[in-house]
């Protein structure tokens, strides 16, 4: 919502673009089968699209809008998804609008009683989290899709009717330019929380809704303060109700407040009450100076999910298959990391190199990770949002304690995520492995990165396949060399770097690590090897090298061998 | 098993009692809870503090 006099789009600081309907092949009956057709151009269908294109897969993308998203909604881009942007190629604006942040602070009455630090390794490329409008999310990632051939977008695009076969999918879809038919060998339904194709296949979300609700708002203003993450606790400006505050780039500021008990929605929403609110809560951080109110809107916590996020032919992505509260910032994330997960398996299937069961490991690995965000998601609701009177005196205790006591300082912790582990994943059969290690990043988890010498980073040379990152003291061995060209037999994308711990290595890819940071990090002595995944995942990892094991692990995460 | 003397846990229950009285009713409440959570960090021990809160239960009439 916007001001009185303001249109939906009129925004202080935005241009939205409009987007004309296109003449398509369709209208002169020229009936075309497409590999993959995406419904919504938010920040996870254009990702998804940007994934497939990355190996070669072309796709539809429609979506009934004329334009990007009306609001700033998801702000918190967090470090997973900065690789993600990165390795579809649409990073580098991400990097110089987005605001980087790795701190935040909890007040209770006016007194900062916790101060989160988000781990930040010195190796790591990106900051744990970076502050940027959807609209913007939405606007880099359309320029990269408008530069990329393989990507046919058709905004104002809306389908009526879905027909799911076991052999394909059809759409029938109408814009101004007229109406037809989509022929698509899948659908990627990106078509967010109240998603259609959802609705007409017949599929519920189940789960748990919040009662707490929260307003949202942007305004802009002169105010010094750093990006950070600033939450308050009984806060006088808005008693009874937590106060969240986020800094966005073009001096736009994130106020979120929560409604107190019994507070009418449609009160709440009047642009006089947002304005009064706003007002009360900006004096009491001390900004004394004008503001201006840019939009706002209404939000309520839920932990709600699919069942199975594959339908046949049809796959469920971002907020169509999972809804989250917004605290852990993992709405978003989670989108993103779906969009890339799925993405590279479908594109091995559409180009024939996987079998299609490939794709079944999309859902438990994605819906793992929801579930995973549930489990902390409800912990931090349940301290934003207390659902009973035993958690709210719990909650005030809590907070009030915290002014004197540390210990329960850290309930304050808005538990911010980390990507999830795919430990049990079908594509990590060997995570028993890790046993064999005292430290390091278990099989399943996003790998660490690590700062390399020419200024670079490890991840900057992992390819878009498997990467095999081989640690020796000086050249491979037979064994190791060997089993190197089996892997580059398997996979023509394969990318095997050498840590060297000695500097003599002659192969090209050698990166020296005479002080032996890498090797600390990943836990490696000479001759160990992690297989990491296109999405940058560890799909196992040998302390010495066990040839069978590791070619298996390839061949099952590139699809060519079911599990 | 509490080694804690018939004195001690008399005066436990009188401290306990005025202290109830000192937060007045309105906030009898919160000062409870703060006092068992405060006492369950000082308790150290997760199995105990959620035994005493089952027979806590337990016998509420």
């Amino acid at each position: 919502m916007r001001p009185a006099g303001k249109g939906p789009l009129d925004s202080l600081y935005f241009h939205y673009p409009r987007f004309p309907a296109r003449h398509v092949a369709e209208l002169d009956s020229i009936v075309r089968r497409h590999a993959a057709v995406i419904v919504g151009a938010g920040p996870i269908g254009l990702t998804a699209a940007l994934v497939l294109a990355r190996y070669g897969v072309r796709s539809v993308l429609i979506d009934r809008k004329d334009t990007l998203n009306d609001g700033s909604r998801a702000i918190c881009i967090a470090r997973p998804s900065m690789h993600i942007l990165e390795r579809i190629g649409a990073v580098a604006p991400f990097v110089k609008k987005a605001l980087g942040w790795r701190f935040g602070r909890s007040y209770y009455r006016g007194q900062e009683i916790f101060r989160l630090e988000m781990p930040h390794p010195s190796g790591e490329k990106y900051l744990p989290m970076y502050n940027l409008q959807q609209q913007y999310i939405e606007q880099f990632l359309h320029d990269a899709v408008a530069s990329c051939d393989l990507i046919d977008m058709r905004w104002q695009t809306e389908f009526d009717k879905l027909d799911c076969r076991a052999d394909g999918v059809s759409l029938n879809v109408s814009s101004p330019a007229g109406h037809y038919r989509l022929e698509a060998d899948y659908v990627l339904a990106a078509d967010g929380a109240r998603s259609p194709i959802r609705s007409m296949l017949g599929l519920r979300l189940k789960g748990e809704n919040y009662e707490g609700k929260y307003v949202i708002a942007d305004i802009r203003m002169d105010h010094d303060f750093p990006t950070e993450r600033r939450a308050f606790f009984e806060p006088s400006g808005n008693p009874g109700g937590t106060v969240l505050i986020h800094k966005q780039p073009d001096n736009i500021w994130r106020v979120d407040y929560q409604l107190r008990e019994g507070e009418s929605e449609e009160e709440a929403l009047r642009e006089e009450n947002i304005r009064a609110r706003v007002g009360a809560i900006l004096t009491d951080i001390g900004h004394d100076k004008p503001w201006e109110l840019e939009w706002w809107s209404m939000y309520s916590a839920n932990t709600l999910c699919l069942d199975d996020y594959r339908h046949g032919r049809v796959f469920f992505v971002g907020d169509s298959a999972h809804i989250v509260p917004i605290f852990g910032v993992r709405g978003l994330n989670n989108g993103l990391a779906d969009a890339d997960n799925l993405g590279w398996k479908l594109a091995l299937v559409l180009n024939g190199e996987a079998d299609d069961r490939l794709l079944d490991s999309y859902s438990p690995e994605r819906r793992g990770a929801t579930l995973d965000v549930f489990a902390n998601a409800t912990k931090s609701t349940r301290f934003m949002t207390p659902p009973t009177r035993g958690w709210r005196l719990a909650r005030e205790a809590a907070l009030s304690l915290s002014l004197k006591h540390e210990f329960p300082r850290a309930l304050a912790n808005p538990r911010q995520m980390q990507p999830y582990t795919y430990s049990e994943s079908p594509l990590t059969p060997y995570a028993g492995r890790d046993a064999e290690f005292d430290c390091g990043p278990s099989s399943g988890s996003a790998s660490p990165n690590a700062k390399l010498a020419d200024g670079g980073h490890l991840l900057d040379h992992a390819g878009i396949g498997m990467t095999a990152i081989l640690f020796c003291d000086g050249s491979p061995n037979t064994e190791a060399k060997l089993l190197l060209d089996l892997l580059q037999m398997l996979d023509k994308r394969f990318v095997w770097l050498l840590i060297d711990g000695q500097g003599t290595a002659s192969e090209a890819p050698a990166i020296p690590d005479a002080d032996g940071e890498i090797a600390r990090l990943f836990g490696a002595q000479p001759g160990t090897l992690y297989l990491l995944r296109p999405d940058l995942h560890i799909a196992g990892r040998w302390k010495a090298i066990v040839p069978d094991e590791i070619l298996r692990t390839a061949r099952i995460c590139l699809g060519k061998q079911t599990p | 098993m509490s080694t804690m003397s018939f004195e001690d846990i008399e005066s436990a229950y009188e401290t306990l009692a005025i202290g109830i009285d000192t937060a007045g009713a309105q906030r009898e409440a919160l000062f409870l809870t703060r006092l068992a959570l405060l006492l369950g960090h000082e308790l150290d021990d997760i199995n105990a503090f959620r035994n005493a809160i089952e027979a806590a239960l337990a016998e509420l009439e």
